[in-house]
C-alpha cells in the first residue's frame, strides 16, 4: 500500500502515554479493561444469542436457556426461513441493490471527489457546500415525493433501478474522497498537466492509487447503507422476488411468523443469514474501518 | 481537452475567457455533473415537490390519470397538528432524543478514552463495538425482540423486578425502550468519531495537568471534554438526525409503534397516513415540520455552542 504521507497511514493511532509506567497508572489500566470488557459482552451477547436461538429446536428462553444445548440443536429453522422467504433469491436482490450503488458511489463519487479537491472550475463551491447540506437532511423526510416520482410517475416500482436510484451515488463517499484529495499536494498534478496528462489520466493513474485506503474505507462505509436498508426498499418491492433479504425478513417478522411452529427460531435463522456477510466483511476489513479513514470529517 | 484544461495561460483570447466563466479546469464540470444531476433530481427536486405537496391536495391516481390538485393553503398543516396520533408521534420522538442524545453521548465518549490506550486486544474491543452499528437493524430487532418480548430473557432475568406488562407493550417503556435500542446499535460509530477526535487533544495538556497534581476524572473533566468540543456537536447533530429518521424499530420492535400509538415515530405515521391511507399530502406536511423541528433543535444547539464559548 502506498503511504506517502503520515496522514494517509491507516494504521489504527497507539498513542504512548508515558504516565502509564506507574502504579496507580496500572491500576487504571485493569479499570480501563474491565470497562471495556463489559462493554463488550453487552454489545457481543444479543449476536451470541442470535446464533443459540436459530439452532434451538424450541424456543428457550429460560436463564439456562442461554447456553448450548448440543443435544436440542437442528439447523431445521435455517430450512423453514429458506422456504418462506427463499434466502437465496432475496440475497442476490440484496447483492444486486448493494453491487449497483457501489458501482455508481465508486465511478460518479470519485469523479466528483477529486473535481471538487483538485480541480478549479465554475460551480465548484456550491456543490462542495450542497454536499455537505445533505447530511444534515434526514432522508426520510423525502420517501413521501421520492415514492410519488419513482414508483407512480416514472413506474419504478418493483425493478432494481427503482431501488438503488435514490442511493446512487453515497454522499458521505464523496466527502470521504474529496477530503483525500484535498491532502495530494497540487503540484503533483500540476506537472503531469505540463507533460500533457489528460485529468481523467491524472486522476486514474495518479491520485487513485495514492488514495486507496480511502476507497476501500468509502466502500465498507457504502456497503451497509443498501444491504440493511429497509425502508425504502420495502416502499418499492411488492413482488417477493424482487425484495431484498432484509426487506423479505421483516415481512416474515410482522406477518406470517404465527404460521411457523418455531417463529422466533426462523426468524433468528434468517437474521444470521442477514448479519452475516456484513459482519464477516467488516472483519476481514477491519484495519481500514478506523478512526482516521472517518475523522476527516470531525477534524475538518 | 487536455490542453484547454491546463493551467498555464498561453490559449489565445478565447482561452482566457472560457477560463474566467468556467474556470482554469472546465473538464471539472463534466467530472462533477453526474453527482450534481443526482442531487438535483433526487435531492433538490423532491424536496421542493414535498413543500409543494403539503400545501396542496394530492392523493394517488391510477396511472395517466389527471386530476386537479388545488391550492388548500395550511389545510394539511391544520389537519396534521390537531391529529392527536401525530401529536404524539412528535411527543414520543422527543422522549426518545431526551434519553437517546445523553447516552450516547456519555457512552461513546467514556469507552472511547477507555480504548484509546495502549491496551491488549485493542482490536477486539474496537470491533465488537461497531459490529452492531454495521449489522441491519432488522436482523438485530429479531433478537431484541425475542429478548424482551412478554416472557424473554430479560423477564426471566429480571424476575419479579421486569416491569408488567413486559418492555415492548408497556405504554411508559415501549419508546424508551426503543432508544436505548438505538443508543447500543449506533454507539459503536460514536466511539469510532470520539477516537479519532481524541488523537486531536495536545498531549501535553494531560502532561501539565498530571504535573500540577490533577486526578484522572479532573484530567478527563478539564482537558478531555473541551478538547473534543467539536466532535461532541457532531455526534449530537447525527443523533438528533438518526432519531428523526426512526421507522424500522417502532415498525418492527413495537408493532407499528404500539401499544397505543406510544412509541410511534414521525416517520411511522408518514408512512401509514401517506402510503397505506392515500394522504401523501398530510404525510408531506408531517415530513416539513419534522425538518422544521430538527433545524430547531440544531439552532438552539449552535446558539448553547457559541455561548459556551464566550
Amino acid at each position: 500500500m502506498t503511504q506517502t504521507t503520515p496522514v494517509l497511514a491507516d494504521v489504527a493511532p497507539v498513542p504512548d502515554e508515558p504516565v502509564d509506567t506507574h502504579r496507580p497508572a496500572r491500576r487504571g489500566m485493569a479499570w480501563r479493561i474491565v470497562a471495556l470488557l463489559l462493554g463488550a459482552v453487552l454489545f457481543l451477547f444479543p449476536f451470541y444469542y442470535m446464533i443459540i436461538g436459530s439452532l434451538q429446536r424450541s424456543p428457550d428462553t429460560s436463564v439456562g436457556g442461554v447456553l448450548p444445548h448440543p443435544g436440542d440443536m437442528t439447523l431445521h429453522n435455517y430450512a423453514q426461513i429458506n422456504d418462506a422467504i427463499s434466502l437465496g433469491r432475496t440475497l442476490i436482490n440484496s447483492g444486486i441493490f448493494t453491487g449497483g450503488v457501489l458501482f455508481g458511489t465508486v465511478v460518479f463519487g470519485v469523479l466528483a471527489g477529486y473535481a471538487l479537491a483538485q480541480l478549479h472550475c465554475r460551480g465548484r463551491g456550491v456543490l462542495g457546500a450542497t454536499m455537505v447540506l445533505l447530511q444534515v437532511i434526514p432522508f426520510q423526510l423525502l420517501i413521501i415525493p421520492l415514492y410519488v416520482l419513482i414508483v407512480r410517475n416514472y413506474g419504478l416500482g418493483d425493478s432494481y433501478l427503482g431501488m438503488i436510484a435514490p442511493f446512487a451515488i453515497n454522499s458521505t463517499a464523496v466527502f470521504v474522497f474529496r477530503q483525500y484529495f484535498l491532502q495530494l499536494p497540487p503540484d503533483l498534478f500540476n506537472a503531469a498537466r505540463i507533460d500533457g496528462a489528460s485529468e481523467l489520466r491524472i486522476l486514474l493513474n495518479i491520485a487513485l492509487p495514492l488514495v486507496k485506503p480511502a476507497l476501500l474505507t468509502a466502500m465498507l462505509m457504502t456497503f451497509i447503507g443498501p444491504w440493511n436498508e429497509f425502508l425504502w426498499p420495502f416502499l418499492v418491492t411488492k413482488q417477493h422476488d424482487k425484495q431484498p433479504l432484509a426487506v423479505a425478513l421483516a415481512n416474515y417478522i410482522s406477518t406470517v411468523s404465527g404460521e411457523a411452529a418455531n417463529p422466533f427460531g426462523a426468524i433468528l435463522a434468517g437474521a444470521c443469514v442477514l448479519a452475516a456477510p456484513a459482519v464477516a466483511l467488516f472483519i476481514a476489513f477491519q484495519r481500514h474501518f478506523v478512526s482516521t479513514n472517518l475523522g476527516s470529517g470531525v477534524k475538518g | 481537452m487536455s490542453s484547454s484544461a491546463v493551467a498555464a495561460p498561453r490559449g489565445g483570447r478565447a482561452k482566457r475567457l472560457a477560463a474566467v466563466v468556467l474556470g482554469r479546469q472546465p473538464i471539472g464540470l463534466l467530472f462533477g455533473a453526474p453527482y450534481a444531476a443526482f442531487i438535483a433530481v433526487v435531492f433538490a427536486y423532491p424536496l421542493g415537490l414535498a413543500v409543494w405537496m403539503s400545501f396542496h391536495r394530492y392523493f394517488f391516481t391510477a396511472p395517466g390519470v389527471s386530476v386537479p390538485r388545488p391550492f388548500v393553503g395550511l389545510d394539511n398543516y391544520r389537519a396534521v397538528l390537531t391529529d392527536p396520533a401525530v401529536r404524539q408521534s412528535f411527543v414520543n420522538i422527543l422522549v426518545f432524543l431526551v434519553i437517546n442524545v445523553p447516552l450516547t453521548v456519555a457512552l461513546s465518549l467514556l469507552l472511547a478514552t477507555a480504548l484509546n490506550a495502549a491496551i491488549p486486544f485493542r482490536a477486539f474491543f474496537r470491533v465488537s463495538y461497531y459490529v452492531p452499528y454495521v449489522t441491519a437493524s432488522v436482523a438485530v430487532v429479531g433478537v431484541w425482540l425475542f429478548l424482551f418480548r412478554t416472557g424473554g430473557l430479560a423477564d426471566h432475568a429480571l424476575g419479579p423486578l421486569a416491569p408488567k406488562p413486559s418492555w415492548l407493550v408497556n405504554e411508559h417503556w415501549a419508546m424508551p425502550s426503543i432508544a436505548f435500542y438505538v443508543a447500543w446499535k449506533q454507539l459503536g460509530f460514536f466511539i469510532l468519531l470520539y477516537l479519532a477526535a481524541l488523537q486531536n487533544v495536545p498531549k501535553e495538556l494531560y502532561e501539565s495537568a498530571a504535573v500540577d497534581g490533577a486526578s484522572k476524572w479532573r484530567a478527563f473533566r478539564a482537558v478531555t471534554i473541551p478538547g473534543v468540543r467539536p466532535a461532541t456537536t457532531l455526534v449530537t447533530l447525527l443523533a438528533v438526525i438518526t432519531g428523526a429518521n426512526l421507522f424500522t424499530e417502532p415498525y418492527l420492535l413495537t408493532g407499528g409503534g404500539g401499544p397505543n400509538g406510544k412509541s410511534a415515530s414521525p416517520v411511522l405515521l408518514m408512512y401509514q397516513r401517506g402510503i397505506e391511507q392515500n394522504h401523501p399530502d398530510l404525510a408531506a406536511a408531517i415530513g416539513v415540520i419534522l425538518v422544521m423541528g430538527v433545524l430547531l433543535i440544531v439552532g438552539i444547539q449552535q446558539l448553547l455552542e457559541r455561548r459556551a464559548r464566550i
